[in-house]
């Protein structure tokens, strides 16, 4: 006999599930969606009389804040340019690392995957040194081509190549990782058809490597594109923010305008704007996939 | 094994009831935290009242006083940088002491008044200062006396001059006003007698002429050389100092030990401090008055014990020891009458600059106003992105913004 499970039984069955996901994702997404239409500040804070409900002003003021504008700005330079770049060092890395001609893969498996977990405070003192105008490694080596001393942190043309400089180095051995389970994934027999059938190297990798890597890269971009919008710490420990807003990101100028200056009304709807800047971004994206999904 | 856990569990329980009842509690940053404890101790022996000090960094310091005030935890007595007071009574998170200090009879007239106004809003007294900090002009004697100027600079025109001759001679920039710091527009503002905020500050009064004058004089230090205008080029400003990459210097209190420690044995003898020069002849001019002070939690249950270790913390024996321990320079005239500091010449200076100070504008905003605007605005100028006429057009309309809400709470009469 089968026997119909109710709805209820199910739902007593999840509540627990069900419970923690609405105190701890639900109901601070919906606070947060509700302050976002208040002026929530520091006055409020002491005193809830000064809380004003504002509609969509937050929003508005947003389109009319030069500074989020230069944040925004500052951000899809730093997805569009350090992204890709980004990519591409860890496939070349994995590339690399797969081939049969590069002896103790392990240990430089190893040495490429350190600076993912090393914590970027550290990083950032060692890298400001590298960064030094007058002491520092890079300007040394420009200097060898006899190329002039360039201020990297300190001119706003060069500090966003600086940051996505040290971001590519900081995080592109988490994605050659996963590049190389990938590469190993593919089946050797391909290639040694290919081989018979006297492709070129290059015909290899771009008939079968690529192809079959697809659904790696396809993942790898996204949470990179998502890791990369929400760009923070490399900004708030190399250059806060500086010089001349050419490194404030959007979740640094919400950070800013939340923690420091307690706008929180404000800070909460730049987070929001953030969400569906990335939300449709990740739908392209989607979108984009099935066209190259094998 | 059961009733064992439970005999723990009601143990822990009464002496953290207990420990409830006789316990102040304190909150204390950075070299202040750690060293405070050594003077605590005597409080304890004298009140038989335990004092807990719990010391918080202070690049996390402002989050976490906020935080604790959200949460209903802040402690009975804490440090408070003395620009933080304005936003802490806008929260309502402290006391005004003036009836504690007319109870406990607290001589309030020992204190450096432009240091003590900053801890006054609207006529109240919020905070007692417990240790002061202020700006003077820190100097490379040697450097001056080879060009033939014994003297430091007593005015902006001598500033000038000075620093125009020093980078003639030596061809190294003469003194170093950060782009990423405000003090040295404010500190210049305010000697000019810039209003800075009007209408009970909820208005920009950044296009008045005083304003903008300072800012001129400032500019034409980036623009003719005679200042570092991108903060990169000096990174190290000991190193900087020491190698005569900059002649002059305005910064706090804390760098002479720095300066003792980092600079090099040759030339230790070759610098020296002085009050910053005025633009006109009334030297010294005036310079910032910083510090901290020691405030009450309005929550607290504790309120007239917590004044007594407030009172005691600023006595000027207790105020002379904590110098020794870290440097905080007191905040009381009768404490520098101390040999120890009298007799040192690098403090001097401090001592007639603690007398010409100036309070900020006290509002909750003014912090972000500085950091987030004024000291973009000093960034622009010195890139030469932005005139200082427009510049200071900028900064009034960016603030009328950040004022907005100040204004209307102002006019509803929910904010003083």
């Amino acid at each position: 006999m089968k026997e119909k499970t109710s709805i209820g039984i199910v739902l007593i069955f999840l509540s627990p599930a069900l419970s923690a996901i609405f105190l701890f994702f639900i109901l601070p997404l919906l606070s947060a969606l509700f302050i976002s239409f208040t002026d929530f500040d520091i006055y409020t804070l002491g005193d809830f009389r000064r809380l004003k409900f504002v509609g969509l002003e937050n929003y508005i003021k947003i389109f009319e804040d030069d500074l989020f504008y230069k944040a925004l700005y500052n951000t899809f330079y730093f997805v569009f340019i350090g992204g890709p770049l980004s990519i591409i060092t860890s496939l070349l890395a994995a590339l690399l690392l797969n081939s049969k001609f590069i002896k103790l893969k392990k240990f430089f498996r190893t040495v490429y995957f350190l600076p993912v977990v090393t914590t970027i405070v550290a990083v950032a003192i060692v890298w400001r040194y590298l960064y030094h105008p007058r002491f520092g490694v890079f300007n040394y080596i420009l200097s060898l081509f006899g190329i002039n001393a360039i201020d990297w942190l300190g001119d706003p043309k060069y500090a966003m190549p600086a940051i996505i400089l040290l971001a590519i180095w900081k995080n592109f051995g988490y994605n050659m990782i996963l590049f190389i389970a990938g590469l190993q994934n593919i089946p050797t027999e391909l290639y040694e058809a290919a081989e018979l059938d006297g492709a070129s190297n290059w015909q290899k990798f771009k008939e079968i490597t690529l192809p079959f890597l697809a659904p790696t890269t396809f993942f790898i971009s996204i949470i990179t594109m998502i890791g990369y919008f929400q760009l923070f710490a490399e900004p708030y420990v190399m250059t806060q923010g500086g010089p001349l807003n050419s490194t404030l990101s959007m979740v640094l100028y919400m950070y800013q305008e939340g923690f420091r200056w307690w706008n929180i009304g404000y800070s909460v709807s730049i987070a929001f704007i953030l969400f569906i800047i990335i939300l449709i971004i990740t739908l392209i994206q989607f979108r984009y996939e099935k066209k190259i999904h094998y | 094994m059961k009733r064992e856990l439970i005999i723990i569990f009601l143990v822990s329980f009464f002496i953290s009831c207990s420990k409830k009842d006789d316990t102040l509690t304190f909150w204390a940053m950075g070299v202040e935290g750690e060293n405070v404890i050594k003077l605590t101790t005597e409080f304890e022996r004298q009140y038989k009242i335990k004092v807990k000090v719990q010391q918080i960094p202070w690049s996390a310091a402002h989050e976490k006083l906020i935080t604790a005030f959200v949460s209903n935890t802040l402690p009975d007595v804490f440090q408070l940088g003395n620009t933080w007071i304005p936003e802490f009574v806008a929260l309502n998170a402290i006391i005004s002491l003036d009836s504690l200090c007319e109870k406990n009879n607290f001589d309030l007239n020992d204190f450096f008044d432009g240091i003590l106004e900053s801890n006054k809003i609207d006529g109240n007294l919020y905070g007692i200062p417990w240790y002061v900090d202020t700006r003077v002009l820190f100097y490379r004697k040697d450097i001056m006396e080879k060009l033939g100027r014994k003297n430091p600079p007593k005015t902006w025109e001598e500033l000038y001059q000075l620093s125009k001759l020093i980078h003639e001679k030596t061809n190294q920039y003469a003194i170093y006003f950060p782009t990423n710091e405000w003090v040295p527009l404010i500190v210049l503002a305010l000697q000019n007698k810039a209003q800075l905020l009007s209408d009970n500050f909820t208005e920009p009064a950044f296009t008045c002429s005083n304003f903008v004058q300072a800012f001129n004089f400032l500019a034409r230090f980036y623009h003719e050389n005679l200042s570092p205008s991108n903060i990169t080029e000096v990174t190290n400003i000991y190193q900087a100092f020491e190698e005569g990459y900059i002649t002059m210097y305005i910064t706090g209190p804390w760098n002479i030990s720095e300066f003792k420690k980092r600079i090099k044995r040759e030339i230790q003898n070759s610098w020296m401090t002085a009050p910053l020069p005025s633009p006109d002849s009334s030297y010294p001019g005036v310079s910032l008055a910083g510090g901290a002070s020691l405030v009450i939690n309005s929550k607290s249950r504790k309120k007239d014990l917590a004044f007594k270790l407030v009172e005691f913390l600023s006595r000027p024996e207790i105020q002379i020891k904590f110098y020794n321990l870290i440097s905080a320079l007191p905040s009381r005239r009768s404490a520098w009458i101390n040999s120890n500091l009298v007799n040192d010449k690098y403090l001097q200076p401090f001592r007639i600059q603690l007398e010409k100070t100036q309070a900020m504008p006290k509002i909750a905003e003014w912090e972000n106003i500085m950091i987030s605007r004024i000291q973009k605005y000093v960034e622009e100028v010195a890139m030469k992105k932005v005139t200082v006429l427009e510049a200071c057009d900028n900064l009034n309309n960016e603030t009328r913004k950040l004022l907005r809400k100040r204004k209307e709470l102002v006019s509803q009469g929910l904010l003083k």
